[in-house]
């Protein structure tokens, strides 16, 4: 094979990991949008949030140190030297699940009936509100989170797809991040996971009920509130997965949140209840803006990766406004 | 217990739907205007002008903007930095390459190639609604801010890839670059934005706002009853666009005098333009006014006292008013989703009963 | 009652007109007309193809096959507001009204289709565009004086109750002072009263203004008193059509309502 080639496969591959990161930020946007028809802006900062909030207990820092010592006038930064990884998770997760808790007591129950652009515009004021809380509880500097993933380039790769370039040409083998590679396991365990839960457990089957049919679902006697906290809390553990990956591989700063909002073109493209969807528009547009980078980039300046989800979305949307998986609409008076 | 209606009878439709149908209000507002126009200019300072008055004033313009889109029209975008931006490099490059062109002039004009830009991107909200026209405004953001970047042309070549306005003079007095004195680029912003205020209700008060209305409360029985969704949008993305475009001209020329597309026009820009209009009233000239300076002025105002007054430091004080700014916008959209202007309008039927409130 | 305007020319016809979803179908082969100045009554049971009948009307649906007259003229694929254009109005089985404006601005509204200045002159407002809103705020004070809701002209139609909503959305109709009004259950979910207010103005129109109506309605107490006369639908076929009492009498109709034995 030539180097074009190989070069081309390298930035597939490539673009294929960081659509797995996309999926995984929109599967958190699925969730919530299946059950409570709310497009939670938000999951993006959930992601940052619970990566600082992780990094913060691993560490053993000291919750808003730095408010305190401000106010107070002491030095605090530092309870302990650090815990297990572990456990750390396990105490994030908590948090998060508190958040569940906390966005749908005094947020969402005020909120219901309203329009669907309302709530959205209530997860925009949600995810600055966290995005100030997790920077004041933790601090605004980069940090490294580093739960025990394998990372760096396989050389076991490199030496193979040397082999496969032809006799004399000039090529140093494939670079693929290890990490990515567990990212994508991981993903796929999560989605396994997910929907056995979804299929066989009663608050799976609940969930399912909630999505289909709100009213339906009250009347049989499932608790919306109840519902929806558990929603968020899966929800929020998919961001401290997402926020695992996404941390352990370029630290965890402000502008995660900001890549997390590719998410949504991701959810314009797969349809926004469909979680096959979410994972292949995630391949669809990581492939996409790596290739698009690749070949026509260079020609116009390069940094494409800014929008071309976002206008391939708008093209998208032009011809299909469905989404790839959903039905076609039928407006009814 | 001054503050009455009664008794300030209309006896035509005329009077009927005038802009400020209770004389008390009439002559207050009157009053205000005078005041903006012929008091303030002589006590202007430096100080006010830079850092309170012109942000507010071009502000408004842009919440005015996209108050006609979102509060109106009932299309939400995220993209009004964009639009700014697309009004900054506008007036560059008319400023640059006609040197000669009056400033009134290459502000509007920015304006209405902001309105062409914004047609373009208004074309998608014939098929998509909701959020998923919002994704699709995210697609102008990103990708207006990225070609300002990237095309040389519209920085003019400059090595640092920044763009600064060069001086320009309205009647002999500069308006822009660093000779302006205070009073005359605030007279000169304060026109536009006392003049395309009361274009905007002239615009939302006939047959134009009411399409719009009417597309933002129920689209589907708006088009059977005979309003074209094709326009109706079309004009609502235009017109919004120029607003914007005029705010972003007069943002970088008057206000700025020299940017850099990124930090100038980001994403954070959308969401304060939008912040602005949830808190100040959606569908309301007057909120978008008091959105604009509620949403520019509180951040001030805490950083002067937690960081002028505590001494606390600027980053952390920065993360407060994170937090405090969301916290403001599900507060208002849980408990007055029609904004400072619904409050305002409560407390003024409150005062028009008063002392008797029953 | 017959109210005797009729002179003979369809104001309105359908001819062989089938409509489907998918695979559903929701009207299969359906041909009536209404004539000039008559109220034309389409009833049927739940499901019948009612709604989806007015759809086609004012273009909302497009049929796979058949064609729509509309005052003497074969008519071509329209988008819905260029129909309201020609002439034809209508409310709601559920109320569509403008829940943000105020009973002034839904009437308004109404009158959308009779306003044209241009932006320019509506962002002066003196001149042109003043004058205009007060003609035609004129036309919409008539009708606010006819509906008798003087009382609400400012209230936000969101906060009206459920029968009053009914009536301004009547008058938003009217306001277009159509050719053709189409009524999708205008006393539905009324009580005797509100019923026999709504009847009256229905009939007032009719009489005042010469307007062509066509109407469902599933109290047939109603339509057997107000309409000319009457189309019934079944699964989306046409099971009957005539004079009121000659349908009442028809056993397809009979079959239809009451379900027939298969014994």
């Amino acid at each position: 094979m030539s180097p074009m080639i190989l070069n081309t496969i390298e930035v597939i591959l490539n673009g294929l990991m960081a659509g797995v990161m996309y999926a995984l930020v929109a599967l958190g946007f699925v969730l919530i949008f299946k059950a409570s028809g709310i497009f939670n802006y938000a999951q993006g900062v959930m992601a940052l949030f619970a990566a600082l909030t992780l990094v913060g207990f691993q560490t053993g820092q000291v919750p808003f140190s730095h408010l305190i010592n401000v106010v107070f006038g002491t030095n605090y930064h530092h309870w302990s030297s650090g815990i297990n990884s572990f456990l750390a998770i396990l105490l994030t997760m908590l948090v998060m699940v508190g958040l569940a808790w906390l966005v749908e007591r005094v947020v969402l129950r005020h909120l219901v009936n309203q329009e669907q652009i309302i709530l959205f515009m209530a997860t925009i004021g949600l995810a600055f509100f966290m995005e100030g809380l997790g920077d004041l509880m933790w601090g605004a500097n980069i940090k490294v989170l580093d739960v025990g993933l394998p990372s760096g380039g396989s050389f076991w790769w490199e030496d193979v797809t040397r082999e496969w370039a032809s006799e004399g040409s000039e090529y140093y083998g494939m670079y693929i991040d290890v990490l990515d590679v567990w990212a994508a396991g991981i993903a796929i365990v999560l989605v396994i996971a997910l929907t056995i839960f979804s299929q066989y457990t009663k608050t799976g089957r609940a969930l399912r009920a909630v999505a289909d049919d709100h009213q339906a679902a009250l009347t049989v006697g499932i608790s919306l509130r109840t519902i929806w906290v558990v929603v968020w809390s899966i929800a929020g553990f998919v961001a401290l997965v997402a926020g695992i990956m996404w941390g352990s591989k370029s630290g965890i700063q402000f502008s995660l949140s900001l890549i997390a909002l590719k998410a949504l073109p991701v959810l314009i493209l797969g349809g926004f209840t469909s979680i096959p969807g979410a994972i292949i528009g995630g391949l669809i547009i990581g492939v996409g803006e790596k290739l698009f980078e690749f070949g026509i980039g260079p020609l116009i300046g390069g940094a494409t990766e800014n929008w071309f989800a976002y206008v391939l979305a708008l093209i998208f949307l032009m011809f299909r406004p469905q989404g790839l998986f959903g039905d076609k609409i039928i407006e009814r008076v | 217990m001054f503050y009455r209606e009664s008794g300030d009878f209309k006896s035509s439709y005329a009077a009927d739907q005038q802009t400020f149908p209770i004389k008390f209000d009439r002559i207050a507002i009157y009053a205000f205007v005078a005041f903006l126009f012929l008091v303030v200019p002589f006590f202007i300072n430096d100080y006010w002008e830079k850092s309170i008055i012109l942000p507010v004033l071009v502000w408004s313009l842009a919440a005015l903007g996209l108050n006609i889109l979102t509060g109106y029209c009932g299309q939400v975008s995220l993209g009004t930095g964009g639009f700014m931006a697309v009004g900054a490099y506008a007036s560059y490059k008319l400023t640059t390459s006609f040197p000669e062109m009056n400033m009134f002039l290459v502000i509007i004009m920015s304006g209405g190639i902001t309105a062409l830009v914004g047609i373009v991107f208004g074309l998608p909200s014939l098929r998509i609604k909701g959020f998923y026209l919002a994704v699709a405004t995210l697609a102008a953001q990103f990708f207006l801010v990225w070609l300002f970047n990237k095309v040389p042309w519209f920085y003019n070549y400059s090595a640092s890839g920044m763009i600064t306005v060069p001086e320009r003079t309205v009647f002999g007095v500069a308006v822009t670059g660093s000779n302006a004195p205070p009073w005359a680029t605030y007279l000169f912003c304060l026109i536009f934005v006392v003049v395309f205020a009361l274009i905007a209700r002239n615009l939302t008060r006939g047959r134009l706002g009411r399409s719009w209305m009417a597309i933002r409360d129920m689209d589907i029985a708006a088009e059977i009853i005979g309003v074209a969704p094709l326009s109706a949008k079309l004009s609502a993305f235009a017109i919004s666009s120029f607003y914007i475009g005029l705010s972003g001209a007069l943002f970088f020329s008057i206000y700025l005098g020299a940017a850099e597309p990124t930090e100038a026009f980001g994403i954070d820009k959308s969401f304060l333009v939008l912040f602005m209009i949830i808190i100040g009233g959606l569908g309301s000239i007057f909120g978008s006014f008091i959105g604009a300076a509620f949403m520019f002025l509180l951040p001030v105002l805490f950083k002067n006292i937690m960081v002028g007054g505590f001494g606390w430091p600027t980053d952390m004080v920065q993360h407060l008013i994170f937090m405090l700014v969301g916290g403001l916008i599900m507060f208002f959209l849980i408990v007055e989703p029609h904004g400072l202007a619904q409050l305002w309008r409560v407390t003024k039927e409150k005062l028009r009963l008063w002392p008797f409130p029953h | 009652m017959n109210t005797a305007q009729n002179t003979g020319d369809a104001l309105l016809s359908l001819k062989n007109i089938s409509l489907s979803f998918g695979g559903v179908k929701a009207l299969t082969d359906i041909s009536f007309d209404i004539l000039k100045g008559e109220i034309r009554a389409i009833i049927g049971p739940n499901g019948a193809g009612k709604s989806s009948m007015l759809n086609v009307i004012n273009g909302f649906y497009h049929p796979q096959q058949g064609e729509v007259w509309f005052n003497g003229s074969l008519r071509g694929p329209l988008k819905p507001h260029e129909i309201a254009r020609q002439g034809i109005a209508r409310t709601f089985q559920n109320i569509a009204l403008f829940k943000g404006m105020s009973t002034l601005d839904n009437l308004m509204t109404g009158r959308i289709t009779k306003m044209n200045t241009n932006i320019f002159w509506q962002a002066i407002w003196k001149g042109k565009a003043e004058k205009e809103e007060l003609e035609h705020r004129e036309k919409v004070e008539h009708i606010i004086d006819f509906l008798e809701i003087q009382a609400i002209r400012k209230t936000p139609v969101g906060r009206l109750p459920y029968g009053l909503q009914k009536r301004v959305e009547l008058g938003r109709a009217l306001a277009a002072e159509s050719k053709l009004l189409l009524l999708d259950e205008p006393m539905a979910g009324m009580n005797v009263e509100e019923k026999e207010d709504m009847c009256r103005f229905v009939l007032d129109v009719h009489e005042e203004f010469g307007t062509t109506i066509a109407l469902i309605e599933h109290d047939m107490g109603v339509v057997m008193d107000i309409a000319d006369r009457v189309v019934v639908l079944d699964y989306g076929k046409k099971i009957g059509d005539g004079y009121p009492d000659d349908v009442r009498a028809d056993q397809n109709v009979i079959d239809a309502y009451l379900g027939v034995s298969h014994d």
